[in-house]
């Protein structure tokens, strides 16, 4: 028997299926007696109050853009739509991009309301559903497509491939960007191996859990460091991690942080889409000191994932190809800090020698990023007895531990 | 990172030799067949030390994955079941284990009663990839996770002894 809740929720469900409906049939009535506009076939540059894309088309008179209207030729895919994402995804939304994709398992709950975009009559609803319903009456020019399901396992991940190799503008062709604003290691490397196999460029982005610091990281298979090429990289806090108190909790977020974060990756996704101003690879945001170190990494060449490495073949062959001055360009450049205006010096990381065997080699990077943690490098002799070769078979095996 | 008789429990479990995933075929069973192997080894062991406290079984093609663990109290079992997938990028991240019927009681847990590790456990397992499997995940894991949580949630009346509970 349902419960008065779950009619409720059943209610908020059929409401958002109906509107949305109405939306695709007749934009103008949608929603009763809410305001919706109708579609805009092209972007004007008029300045009128009724035209939502006039301060946006300025940019070109100013200069800054020379081309705005591509906007609408390309189709992102936008993968968690929690703090960062759904405000991502508002922003793009705002900004008249042609299509998102958006993906994500989770449900609003009031727990989330301490961020930004969802709403509090909302809760009970599927993340996708509540977010496509908002944004469609922000922008009914842009088309949305959702997917509410948990990208890591293995029948959805074939469909995340499918759907990021063909759901271009144009169906068939490829997404042209992925944004990662997920929340845990699981899900990046999931994308991070899906992209590496498609050669499909992504940005990354991130809130730390004590919710004070964040990044934004921009990976193009083959060239700059893939999210398997080096431990996870993280922005210091620069909080002695003895004093963290951890007790009861799991994660903390401001939507301050998560804001800010969401707003460094659009501005990165429009000037790499709009070609204006320069694309960081890795932008860091420490909210404690409002310090921003940036850096970009080449990819490792003993990355873990093979398609990594295949990927940097290809990408080493590509640039053999090209005329040579520009591969005298390229040199071999670690930890490029192309910004150093405050005049900020590496400071060298002399462990001790044991310390180093333990742990592992520690990437240069430049101050105020850092690993999550190190990992010592491979050993053949293994420090503990392995599995015995067996006769079993699988089947035998999975009936032996039931019988247990 | 662990107690004394973890560690010794982690380090009498055999160690996998086969780097692979769901997505490759035939390497995954032959990784699966070591996952067994382990998982079979490890209980065998926890049995002889008169510590047996979770059974898991998985689906033909092991990508999911359900079972059972119980944690001791007071002399009265407490029992739960729980289930995860083994993601696409595994071995290279451990699966993300979940005990629903816990979801909303503490707040050591993502949504849908996935428990929340250690900062200890990502590394260890980042460090010993390949080598380690479902039997280590339990030990490093799920086991610690019971040993803290579990006393707490009865200390704050918030699980109850399902025997006690039907009789009152």
């Amino acid at each position: 028997m349902a419960t008065v809740e779950e009619l409720k929720l059943r209610v908020r469900e059929l409401e958002n299926e109906l509107i949305k409906c109405k939306q695709k049939r007749c934009p103008e009535d949608a929603g009763g007696s809410q305001n919706y506009r109708q579609r805009i076939v092209k972007m004007s540059a008029e300045v009128v109050d009724s035209n939502p894309y006039s301060r946006l088309m300025a940019l070109k008179r100013m200069g800054i853009v020379e081309d705005y209207e591509r906007i609408r030729t390309f189709s992102v895919a936008v993968v968690g739509v929690g703090g960062v994402g759904s405000v991502t995804a508002e922003m793009l939304t705002r900004c008249g991009i042609g299509k998102l994709i958006l993906f994500d398992y989770d449900k609003v709950e009031l727990a989330n309301m301490n961020r930004l975009f969802f709403q509090p009559h909302q809760a009970g609803l599927s993340k996708v559903e509540a977010a496509e319903h908002t944004l469609r009456s922000i922008n009914p020019d842009v088309s949305f497509e959702t997917h509410n399901y948990n990208i890591t396992t293995m029948d959805n991940f074939t469909h995340f491939m499918d759907r990021i190799s063909h759901g271009g503008l144009e169906e068939g062709k490829p997404v042209d960007l992925i944004l990662s604003c997920v929340d845990n290691f699981e899900a990046r490397m999931a994308i991070n191996t899906a992209c590496n196999e498609l050669g499909q460029i992504w940005m990354e982005s991130g809130v730390s859990e004590n919710a004070v610091s964040g990044h934004i990281q921009l990976i193009i298979p083959g060239e700059t460091a893939c999210f398997a090429c080096a431990p996870p990289l993280v922005v210091a806090a620069n909080i002695d991690e003895k004093t963290l108190k951890r007790e009861g909790v799991c994660a903390a977020s401001l939507p301050t942080t998560m804001g800010v974060v969401a707003g460094l990756l659009v501005q990165n996704v429009l000037k790499y889409l709009l070609g204006f101003g320069s694309v960081s690879h890795y932008l860091g945001y420490n909210a404690m000191q409002d310090f921003f170190p940036t850096m970009s990494m080449k990819a490792n060449p003993q990355c873990d994932d093979h398609y990594c490495r295949k990927q940097q073949e290809e990408y080493q062959r590509k640039q053999a190809e090209r005329p040579k001055q520009e591969v005298v360009e390229e040199e071999e450049e670690q930890v490029v800090h192309e910004d150093n205006e405050w005049g900020i010096e590496l400071v060298s990381e002399v462990t001790e020698e044991e310390l180093k065997a333990a742990s592992g080699p520690k990437p240069d990077l430049p101050e105020g990023i850092t690993v999550a943690y190190t990992i010592p490098k491979k050993e053949n002799t293994p420090d503990g007895e392995m599995v015995e070769e067996t006769e079993q078979s699988l089947e035998d095996l999975m009936a032996q531990m039931k019988r247990m | 990172m662990a107690d004394e008789a973890t560690r010794k429990a982690v380090s009498e479990i055999p160690l996998l030799k086969t780097n692979s995933g769901p997505r490759d075929k035939e390497l995954w069973v032959q990784r699966l067949r070591e996952e067994y192997l382990a998982l079979i080894k490890y209980v065998e062991n926890n049995k002889s030390a008169d510590n047996d406290w979770f059974r898991l079984e998985s689906n033909k093609e092991g990508t999911r994955w359900f079972g059972k663990c119980w944690y001791i109290h007071d002399l009265l079992k407490y029992e739960f079941d729980m289930e995860f997938d083994i993601p696409v990028t595994y071995p290279a991240t451990a699966p993300e284990v979940a005990i629903p019927e816990l979801d909303g009681k503490t707040a050591k847990m993502y949504r849908g009663g996935k428990i929340c590790l250690t900062d200890h456990f990502k590394p260890l397992w980042a460090r010993n990839v390949p080598k380690f499997g479902l039997a280590h995940l339990m030990a490093l894991g799920l086991g610690p996770w019971l040993a803290v949580e579990i006393p707490d949630l009865i200390a704050k009346g918030l699980i109850q002894h399902k025997e006690q509970q039907n009789s009152s």
